[in-house]
């Protein structure tokens, strides 16, 4: 009879332990969890950059109507604060928007009533900034120049913008760690039901000669097993359900939602989640292996 | 090998089961532990394969002072020891195979010198046709030598096996002592305990008699074991480099 190697399953019959049916199932929540919680992070991270780069590096002056005032005419301000914005240090372009475009920005809150020639609409002027600008001075030298002039450098969007991502990320995380601290505390309650349960095989084992590390090392490659299998699983479901967000995402016209499309170091990213769940499994249990073996005789 | 002084054993707040024991076994010696039911042979047993520490006295194992030894150093001072329990202490969802690797694997053993070694001591032992046999599937005197073969595997230095015949037929029991006897000739040192008087008769090796918790010694009746152990033993370095093929039992012996 030809001889193979063969390595047993296991010196310790855990994978007929009841505690090992559910550890695999809750694994798998906690990789979809976990997957969803840092695509979420990320795509909202995505949104907000966007958001940032778009209004970063660029400035918007507005000339008010002010019908009635001894000011001159809208057009000859609006022509007035080009001629400012153009020569003022630091500024790139300076585009006057026209009728139609204001109206298609107003069109969200006025509807279709925002192309009423007879309604009273301020210029528009879309700066783009190719280094920094002194908003104090150009402040100043707009009012002079275009009464009614108003700049608007979105420092309070900005701001809040970075807040509101930043928040995000932070719930994000929060979440992550809530996921591993469950994880933990699973892989924990698993390993000492196993040690309960195998207690006699275990003191057998050590009768034998075999070493903590040796039991430990058991209880690891299950749990990491079972973690890599569960984790699998929860990633598939993750990935189907940001896939199915996704297609629904570019099936709505509205474009106020943002865009819900992982890039592919994103993808890898959440590839990492079983991997980290078994790393933080192995971890848990060889160190609650060998702790309590320790009060063993 | 073993040395015991004055050591007492009591299990918590109870009254001691062991009592006063001191005796000393030389390497490459074969005694009996003998004694009533409830006498203390397993406790004994149990602190010869450091499953329990004394309450008191001083127990020598392989020139260590066992007060002394850490709980860290316990595996490499087991590894040297071979245990035949007496109720087998199979494990039920491995192989006679993967049973009988344990301490090979242990030790770290590479898995394919794991798979040869065991396979050449289970058809040394009759069982060659069980390898993958899982213990339900055995007989008792199969589980018995399945036992007996993870216990010598790694070629310990000290061999205990507490009642090995008890739940064999005498006829299986007789060649289950043949095969310590041959252990230890080639210079392994026994200790067996059993009430089986017939085998204690048939073999006449000193005896370690328990009575109440005490001890006490009693010599072989006149072949001299001791001296020829001492023979043996200048033989056990040669004797330990081969596997114990020369005296392999066939088959026929077995079953």
């Amino acid at each position: 009879m030809a001889l193979r190697p063969r390595r047993p399953r296991s010196d310790l019959p855990l994978a007929v332990d009841p505690s090992s049916r559910f550890l695999g199932w809750i694994t798998a929540l906690m990789a979809f969890l976990a997957a969803l919680a840092l695509a979420g992070a990320m795509l909202v991270s995505d949104m907000a950059q966007r958001w940032d780069s778009g209004l970063a590096g660029g400035l918007t002056v507005q000339i008010a109507p002010m019908p009635g005032a001894p000011v001159a005419p809208l057009d000859d301000r609006a022509e007035a604060a080009l001629t400012v914005l153009r020569s003022f240090p630091g500024i790139r372009s300076a585009t006057l928007l026209s009728g139609g475009e204001i109206a298609r920005l107003l069109e969200p809150w006025l509807g279709a009533g925002a192309a009423d020639p007879l309604l009273p609409m301020p210029r528009l002027i879309d700066v783009v900034t190719d280094g920094p600008v002194d908003a104090g001075a150009l402040r100043l030298r707009l009012g002079s120049a275009a009464p009614g002039a108003t700049l608007d450098d979105h420092a309070v969007w900005l701001a809040d913008l970075r807040s509101f991502a930043g928040a995000i990320r932070l719930a994000a995380l929060g979440v992550v760690v809530l996921i591993g601290a469950a994880a933990v505390m699973t892989v924990v309650f698993a390993v000492r039901t196993g040690l309960a349960i195998h207690r006699p095989v275990v003191e057998l084992l050590h009768l034998m000669g075999a070493t903590d590390r040796y039991v430990s090392r058991q209880f690891e490659r299950h749990v990491v097993a079972l973690s890599l299998r569960g984790g699998g699983i929860g990633l598939l479901l993750a990935g189907g359900m940001l896939y199915g967000l996704h297609r629904a995402s570019q099936g709505l016209r509205a474009s106020l939602l943002p865009d819900l499309t992982l890039v592919p170091w994103q993808w890898a990213v959440l590839l990492l989640v079983p991997g980290a769940l078994a790393l933080l499994a192995l971890v848990t249990a060889r160190w609650t292996v060998l702790r309590t073996l320790e009060s063993m005789p | 090998m073993i040395r015991f002084e004055n050591v007492g054993l009591r299990y918590g707040s109870e009254a001691e089961v062991l009592r006063d024991i001191s005796f000393t076994l030389q390497p490459g010696s074969f005694h009996f532990l003998t004694g009533a039911s409830g006498a203390g042979k397993s406790s004994l047993l149990k602190l010869m394969y450091l499953a329990h520490r004394p309450s008191r006295g001083l127990v020598t194992l392989f020139g260590r002072d066992m007060a002394l030894v850490t709980r860290r150093d316990l595996p490499e001072l087991r590894r040297q020891i071979g245990v035949v329990f007496q109720d087998f202490a199979l494990l039920d969802h491995l192989s006679a195979l993967d049973n009988v690797a344990l301490p090979l694997r242990m030790a770290g053993t590479p898995e394919t010198d794991v798979v040869a070694h065991c396979s050449e001591i289970l058809r040394w032992v009759g069982l060659g046709n069980h390898l993958h046999a899982k213990p339900s599937t055995l007989s008792g005197g199969q589980k018995q030598r399945v036992a007996i073969a993870r216990s010598v595997i790694n070629r310990p230095r000290l061999l205990l096996a507490d009642e090995p015949t008890g739940n064999v037929d005498d006829g299986i029991g007789m060649r289950l002592l043949y095969l310590f006897e041959e252990l230890y000739k080639l210079g392994t040192t026994v200790v067996i305990a059993t009430h089986n008087e017939a085998l204690i008769r048939r073999f006449d090796h000193p005896r370690l008699n328990l009575d109440s918790g005490r001890l006490m010694v009693l010599p072989a009746r006149g072949r001299g074991h001791e001296g020829r152990a001492q023979e043996t033993r200048a033989n056990v370095s040669r004797a330990n480099d081969s596997r114990p093929n020369d005296s392999r039992p066939t088959d026929s012996r077995w079953e």
